[in-house]
């Protein structure tokens, strides 16, 4: 019989393949990473919710249906954390806020749905940012959640949770939301697979919204075949969210499995990059590019002169759009309620409950975009800031016109010590510099590791862009990129992760 | 001067006086809950009077993470409706989102139209006292409905409440609201032009079949604005803007007390505060709501959960194909076919009764258009009034109305019986033939059972009867009366004046 942490630490791909052949129940797999997250959580702390028995009933259900014969999905049997940002009627869905501690929703987000549906064993729900607002998991009311790498730094944000759980090997496959890089940042800083599906690839149905024109669920993963796996089981039209797209989902799989990059056209964004980013950041960026180069990629330099605005016209939209989204929690159907003692009016328990239920961050962003939306601000900012954001979009749409995709590093910095920004907002923002720009034009965007910071042996994410509904190219590069440093290394990154016990967490065992 | 109203005293000024000395403007807003069969953004089903919250979901019920889908047919409906009212159909427009918190709101944002409606600038025509007027439409949009209060204690409104009860069943049903441009130089006529206007757009939405239009269950609402300048002054007034006004009599009274008010406030010195005002349906008297200085700021944007709008020119062109007669028309042609002249007020009084289609069907099963015309402006309407009832929801047919006259024609039936024939049909028990069997309500025709009452009569009145003899025939009206008062009112008072005349020797 195999050993517990064999098996947590086998690929989503591998896992399957076993359960498909019979070589391992996904009952096992359940127990093997629950007692993973028991062991570890205490100082991981990836998770608001475990749901044992939730996890144990589907997995039943997997052993049971290929007992009988029937077909199995490709990710059938495989655990997963799933951000608490999602629907789920039998587990709480808090959105890391007090306000909605306790909530049991009565309907599953098409996300949720898609996963039971494919047999993907949801092991809990995990950490983020408040309404996941912040880069850190910092923000949550329930406490953050911690580096693998470096308990004394965070995970990232606002997938933080989700993040801290795969890279901890407590799950091989995480489900994040992505606003302005909340998967590709936690990705970047953990040294896994972040993916933000081209916006509308993915469905928004059931997940708590944040800003609706930006949130983009997608995976995390430690590898990019696993998240591409896992982007084809989540994709897709939904008919109940209508902003997601009728076209089919890219060829994700296809692309992880032909990692070819000769002759793609690759462009190095000269605005994302120099000032202000960690010279182990550019370092390990560097390298990458010039590892696609020798992979036969055609590199050049390519400029998009309205990148700089991307942040502070993000700033303008996200809050705008989440201080109308947030306005109905308010104590009148569910959730918290605070000062109902029988005399007040409706009006002060919907401000008092709002006052004691939200954290700053969330009010911080409330009311800059109330005040963005307000009565003759409103062109001037919220009506400005689309039009940057039009232009960003037209700095992609050029640049495509160049070369197949374009790279970035994911991030300006490694992952920072718990505390540093808690009390800087604007240091809190930078950390999304690079990633905003995707969510402002809704292309498809992935972070894949290439390398730890020589100065604080802390994964650097590399980013990849790539036009509209062309998500495949992402996996193409990012599994040439992960082959070749494997290769080179001769173990996967994560396996050099030593935060916490990660023993069994070899080499051998992870590929 | 900047005194406010409520700063001086001030007295309505009689409605007459006031329109002589003060030119009106008015202008509607009129919400329409359409008859979809689904609600606007979800699948639930549009019930009126079902249990409380029994029609919900996580989409109506705005619950995190929910999102609205578009219903198509609510799009069809408002084009329908835009056309009819001669607009322009927008090619692309979008959703917004005008957000405010009130607790019967699900997500403390409606999503509605702000700068991009469906349809603008269009008209309708209205007819006041025999002469047409041309009612200007600024806009046509589609929003979603709240969900609807129900404050218990207190005044009954939500301050002062000891507790309030929501139900989610109204929230999210379509509605379109239909916005007229400011309608100038109506004078006296104001609050009939109001009047006739929403009556119009009533019998338009019903036409069209896109609501069922009962302002009693408030699937018509109005809100009703009004200004007052001095005649022939260059600039119209500050306006009010009164609230929830639910029925044709309301829209009327609050135009008229409200121009009272103005004209009164104007006389003390005083000045017009932009606000919106309650109308009181039992006083038919307004009262300041909030002003406008205190209004709230609903920060519209662009609603983000949802695509734009863009009506195919060749669906609109379909939906322009397929819309049935429209009132105005269909008014032509039914008085045309009623071949009937009237006066212009007693057309009026037809039509805003809505009673002219009832009429016209009345006569096609054989009535004469009078007797139509009096049955239902009569009996008919003064049962409807009394029930707050619609004419035409009245449990009876025009066929069974002809079919009472035909009965009175015959000499069947006298107008008392014809009445309690009426009553009859309308507590539901039968066709009026059924009612006249059951009720025993035949005039008596047996000759000679009236012809012994009519014998005991001349005799219990020997005056009388001498003055007839000598030829006083007017003198018969005594004792047609003493002969209706002894076959209990089931004779035919004509065949017994005549049967008097005879055994009197005076035909």
């Amino acid at each position: 019989m195999t050993s517990g942490n064999d098996l947590t630490t086998l690929t989503a791909a591998q896992m399957a393949a076993a359960v498909a052949a019979g070589e391992v129940s996904a009952v096992e797999l359940a127990r093997a990473h629950l007692e993973r997250i028991a062991q570890t959580d205490v100082q991981v702390r990836a998770f608001l919710h475990r749901a044992d028995d939730v996890a144990m009933a589907a997995a039943r259900a997997v052993d049971d249906r290929r007992t009988a014969g029937e077909p199995l999905g490709p990710l059938a049997g495989v655990p997963l954390a799933l951000k608490d940002v999602f629907t789920t009627t039998d587990m709480p869905t808090t959105c890391g806020s007090k306000i909605l501690a306790g909530w049991q929703p009565p309907y599953d987000a098409t996300i949720t749905a898609r996963l039971r549906a494919a047999g993907v064993v949801i092991l809990g729900k995990t950490n983020m940012d408040e309404f996941a607002m912040g880069s850190s998991t910092e923000n949550s009311a329930f406490g953050p959640s911690r580096n693998p790498w470096d308990l004394s730094r965070v995970p990232g944000g606002s997938s933080g949770g989700s993040a801290a759980a795969v890279a901890a090997y407590q799950a091989p496959l995480g489900i994040g939301t992505d606003t302005g890089g909340s998967i590709r940042q936690p990705a970047a800083v953990c040294g896994l697979v972040g993916v933000k599906p081209t916006y509308g690839g993915s469905s928004r149905y059931g997940l708590v919204a944040f800003a609706s024109s930006l949130d983009t669920p997608g995976p995390l993963t430690r590898t990019v075949l696993d998240a591409a796996l896992l982007h084809e089981v989540i994709s897709g039209h939904d008919p109940h969210d209508s902003t997601s797209l009728a076209a089919p989902v890219p060829p994700v799989v296809a692309a992880a499995r032909n990692a070819d990059v000769a002759g793609l056209r690759v462009g190095v964004v000269t605005e994302l990059g120099g000032e202000g980013y960690a010279s182990g950041v550019l370092t390990r960026f560097n390298e990458a590019v010039e590892l696609l180069e020798s992979l036969g990629a055609k590199v050049t330099e390519v400029s998009c002169p309205h990148f700089g605005y991307a942040l502070p016209a993000y700033y303008l939209i996200a809050p705008s759009e989440c201080s109308s989204n947030l306005a109905r929690f308010d104590a009148m159907r569910y959730g918290l309620r605070i000062g109902d003692d029988g005399t007040a009016s409706a009006e002060e328990v919907m401000s008092e409950t709002r006052a004691a239920g939200f954290g700053a961050e969330v009010k911080r962003r409330i009311m800059l975009g109330t005040y963005a939306l307000s009565s003759g601000y409103y062109d001037a900012y919220y009506g400005k800031a689309q039009q940057v954001r039009t232009l960003i979009a037209r700095d992609f749409a050029s640049a495509f016109e160049q070369v197949d995709v374009l790279v970035s590093p994911a991030t300006p910095t490694t992952a920072f010590p718990i505390g540093e920004r808690a009390d800087d907002p604007m240091a809190m923002y930078l950390a999304d510099l690079c990633t905003i720009p995707s969510n402002l034009a809704g292309n498809a965007a992935m972070s894949v590791p290439c390398g730890l910071a020589p100065e604080d042996g802390l994964p650097v994410g590399l980013q990849i862009m790539a036009p509209v509904l062309a998500d495949d190219r992402l996996y193409r590069v990012g599994a040439a990129v992960e082959n070749a440093l494997d290769q080179r290394r001769g173990h996967p990154l994560l396996a050099e992760a030593s935060g916490i016990d990660n023993a069994g967490a070899t080499a051998e065992a992870g590929r | 001067m900047t005194q406010t109203d409520a700063a001086v005293t001030s007295h309505p000024v009689p409605f007459e006086e006031a329109v002589a000395r003060y030119d009106p403007v008015i202008g509607l807003e009129t919400h329409v809950e359409l008859s979809t069969a689904a609600k606007m953004f979800c699948g639930c089903p549009t019930v009126f009077g079902a249990d409380p919250n029994s029609a919900v979901c996580p989409v109506c019920l705005g619950l995190p993470g929910s999102l609205p889908v578009i219903n198509k047919a609510a799009i069809e409906y408002t084009i329908r409706i835009g056309l009819a009212l001669n607009c322009s159909i927008a090619t692309w427009c979008r959703f917004a989102r005008k957000n405010y918190f009130y607790p019967d709101m699900p997500k403390n944002y409606q999503i509605s139209q702000y700068d991009e409606p469906l349809c603008t600038d269009g008209w309708l025509d209205v007819e006041v006292g025999g002469t047409t007027v041309r009612v200007g439409i600024e806009r046509v949009h589609l929003e979603e409905d709240t969900g609807k209060s129900m404050h218990v204690g207190g005044s009954g409104r939500i301050h002062g409440a000891e507790y309030s009860l929501v139900d989610y069943n109204r929230a999210g049903i379509p509605l379109v609201e239909v916005v007229t441009k400011p309608i100038p130089g109506t004078g006296a006529l104001a609050p009939d032009v109001a009047r006739a206007y929403v009556a119009e757009l009533r019998d338009l939405m019903r036409a069209l079949d896109v609501s069922d239009v009962r302002m009693e269950q408030g699937s018509l609402r109005c809100d009703v604005n009004t200004s007052i300048a001095p005649t022939g002054s260059a600039q119209w007034g500050t306006r009010t803007e009164t609230k929830n006004v639910n029925s044709l009599r309301s829209v009327e009274r609050a135009v008229r007390t409200e121009i009272e008010r103005q004209a009164g406030v104007l006389d003390a010195g005083g000045r017009i505060i932009q606000e919106t005002r309650h109308f009181n349906e039992s006083t038919g008297t307004t009262t300041s709501g909030r002003s406008k200085e205190e209004a709230q700021d609903y920060r519209y944007l662009p609603e983000p959960d949802l695509v734009p709008v863009a009506p195919p020119p060749e669906w609109v062109a379909q939906i322009r194909a397929d819309l049935p007669e429209l009132p105005a028309a269909h008014r032509v042609r039914v008085w045309q076919q009623l071949s009937w002249n009237v006066l212009p007020a007693d057309k009026d009084a037809i039509i805003n009764a809505g009673a002219l289609d009832l009429i016209a069907e009345t006569v096609a099963a054989g009535a004469s258009p009078e007797q139509a015309r009096n049955w239902w402006l009569g009996e008919l309407s003064r049962r409807a009034n009394a029930k707050g009832a619609e004419l035409s929801s009245l449990p009876i047919s025009p066929e069974q109305v002809a079919r009472i006259c035909g009965l009175v024609d015959s000499g069947d039936l006298n107008n008392k019986l014809a009445r309690q024939v009426l009553d009859g049909v309308l507590a539901g028990e039968g066709s009026p033939d059924e009612v006249v069997a059951a009720r025993g309500l035949a005039v008596v025709t047996d000759a000679g059972v009236l012809t012994a009452a009519v014998d005991d009569a001349i005799a219990a009145n020997p005056d009388i009867a001498a003055k007839i003899r000598a030829g006083k025939t007017a003198a018969a009206g005594a004792l047609v009366g003493a002969v209706m008062k002894a076959t209990g009112g089931q004779a035919d008072a004509a065949s017994v004046r005549e049967l008097i005349l005879a055994r009197l020797g005076q035909s």
